[in-house]
């Protein structure tokens, strides 16, 4: 160290530069990142003539007059006669908390057959599994309204929930993963004792893969809020939409919606994601970052 | 052959157990598939029943002026999206990689627009490239109105189109950030290490270590973006809708036309070829993928 001080001072020069260098880039990344989402809330708490100055200011003059200006912003949009925000929230709602039930207990099912019974053609037909994932779902659309309409389910919600119930490929894969780290001793423990499949999936499986679970039931959560493609496919009234397609209803219902509301909905609609996400964070990131090494 | 009725008593348990997959399979991919197999040759106005044309569809996207625009447009988005969200994802992982504090704030600045749905996003960014309000115009205008540059009227001028749905794209790339960035935590120190003995500078090492390590997670990415890709469609649907006074064709893709012709010209047979299409050219680029990285991909032992 003393031997070559000279050349450390500089090392650590250049560690420093390369440091803020570092930092500084990601500051600037994170800013324009957030900045999209953080303009949107401010705009949200302007009046209409506000939003549509030239300003980078992120709160009203004064800047007091935010909370009721939110308050009148965000009761226009929930309270809009033609665009029912409350109507869309509960069928989002449903639609969400079925079609993630099913996703979750369906997903799990499929998975202990895969990771926990030996039977022939299992490793076959998993590997058939992974590869229909690539099969995009536009090349299904169509047929699958038609099919739909045949049963009488288009004009009800069932086009978005029904098909959670019979499991999805990328989440019968993560839970096969996470399933087969579980030791097989507690099975065979359990047959011993007389435990039926069943009995082994319910009382040992399931409970041992809660984090795992829970962040499938999440995915899924935010996969069906955010869905546009099928709910714009198969639901046809307005008083079936859900708040995506609600959203872009009140976008195009006049073209003259101001700004400041439209932000005001944009962030109804995008908040209880957030709040989710937020609340699980840690989970969520680091399933993201094992499916997507071991995939 | 003595254990083999309780070998067929495991198989059909197995089976049993996988059922729900399986049904799902047959009820909701295999038969639309095939279904929309079968229409691909037929003529299927939906009020009437199908007609078979035999080749017919197949021929007429030969000559589809509209539909070749759309897949030269979803090309074009493919060529640009893939590089730039790939290497700024792995840009943005490898600055979170260097032991930074505040890690998981910045990793969540990236990921949390990942979660916005498409039509909010949609939604921000109309407002963001609103060519007179816009934040992003009245950045350009403080920056550089002096010397007279000002930004251009994003979404009503179809040159700006494309360059706007791929800003919109880059913004949700957080998902793969996540992804990489622990991969290169799987990347051994005394590797990195014992190029560093070497001589071999941060970029060197970079390229010469860390990128072959990491290069299957790469490759399965790159599939997973040119899947997505080639299926774009709710931004461009949602902000096509959304600006009137715009060439409705500077955002119109592979997806718009197959959603177009299934429900909006009630051309079911002609909508379904181009649905086989998109799955033909889906299985066949992955293949080539595949086949291509066999030289560049480095799995590990």
């Amino acid at each position: 160290m003393a031997r070559e001080g000279s050349s450390t001072v500089v090392g650590v020069r250049r560690g420093l530069v390369s440091r803020v260098l570092v930092y500084g880039t990601l500051v600037v990344i994170a800013v324009t990142f957030l900045m999209p989402l953080v303009w949107m809330v401010a705009t949200s708490l302007k009046t209409a003539p506000e939003a549509s100055r030239s300003t980078f200011s992120l709160l009203p003059t004064p800047p007091s007059a935010a909370v009721s200006n939110a308050v009148k912003n965000y009761s226009d949009v929930w309270n809009d006669p033609t665009v029912r925000f409350p109507l869309y929230l509960r069928n989002t709602l449903i639609i969400a908390s079925l079609s993630v039930i099913g996703m979750t207990l369906s997903s799990a099912i499929v998975a202990f057959g895969f990771a926990r019974l030996e039977w022939r053609g299992k490793k076959a037909l998993f590997a058939f599994v992974l590869a229909t994932m690539m099969i995009p779902f536009p090349v299904v659309m169509g047929p699958m309204f038609l099919l739909f309409s045949q049963i009488g389910w288009i004009g009800s919600l069932k086009p978005l929930w029904v098909p959670a119930f019979f499991a999805n490929a990328f989440n019968v894969f993560m839970l096969r993963q996470f399933f087969m780290g579980i030791p097989k001793e507690l099975d065979e423990a359990a047959r011993i004792d007389g435990c039926s499949s069943w009995g082994i999936f319910w009382r040992i499986i399931v409970p041992l893969s809660k984090p795992a679970l829970a962040v499938v039931a999440l995915f899924h959560f935010v996969f069906v809020w955010n869905d546009f493609l099928g709910p714009l496919i198969f639901l046809n009234h307005q008083d079936q939409f859900t708040l995506a397609l609600g959203l872009q209803l009140y976008q195009s219902k006049a073209g003259q919606t101001p700004w400041n509301l439209l932000m005001a909905a944009s962030t109804l609609v995008i908040a209880p994601v957030l709040v989710v996400f937020l609340l699980a964070q840690g989970a969520l990131v680091k399933s993201v970052a094992t499916t997507g090494i071991k995939g | 052959m003595i254990h083999s009725r309780a070998q067929l008593k495991k198989d059909l348990l197995g089976w049993l157990w996988v059922s729900p997959w399986v049904i799902g399979f047959l009820a909701f991919l295999a038969a639309p598939m095939a279904m929309s197999l079968y229409y691909s040759f037929t003529d299927y106005p939906l009020l009437e029943g199908p007609v078979w044309i035999g080749l017919g569809n197949w021929q007429r996207m030969l000559t589809d002026e509209v539909f070749h625009a759309a897949i030269l447009r979803t090309a074009w988005y493919a060529i640009l999206f893939i590089p730039i969200a790939t290497a700024m994802a792995l840009v943005i992982a490898a600055l979170l990689n260097e032991k930074v504090k505040a890690g998981g704030f910045f990793q969540a600045a990236v990921f949390i627009p990942t979660l916005v749905p498409m039509a909010g996003s949609a939604m921000i960014w109309l407002w963001m490239l609103n060519g007179e309000y816009g934040l992003i115009n009245q950045s350009i205008h403080a920056a550089f109105g002096w010397a007279g540059i000002e930004g251009p009227n994003w979404l009503q001028n179809s040159k700006w189109a494309m360059p706007s749905i791929l800003m919109i794209s880059l913004w949700s790339i957080g998902q793969m950030v996540v992804v990489y960035l622990a991969a290169l935590k799987e990347v051994p120190d005394e590797l990195l290490e014992a190029g560093a003995l070497d001589g071999m500078g941060p970029i060197r090492r970079f390229f010469n270590i860390t990128l072959p390590m990491i290069s299957p997670v790469i490759l399965f990415n790159i599939i997973t973006l040119m899947i997505g890709s080639l299926q774009v469609f709710a931004i461009p649907y949602v902000l096509s809708a959304a600006t009137p006074g715009n060439d409705p064709r500077a955002m119109y893709f592979f997806t718009s036309s197959m959603y177009d012709n299934a429900f909006r010209y009630n051309q079911m047979g002609y909508a379904s070829a181009q649905a086989w299409l998109q799955l033909l050219i889906t299985l066949g680029l992955t293949a080539i993928m595949f086949a291509a990285s066999k030289k560049l991909v480095h799995y590990r032992a």
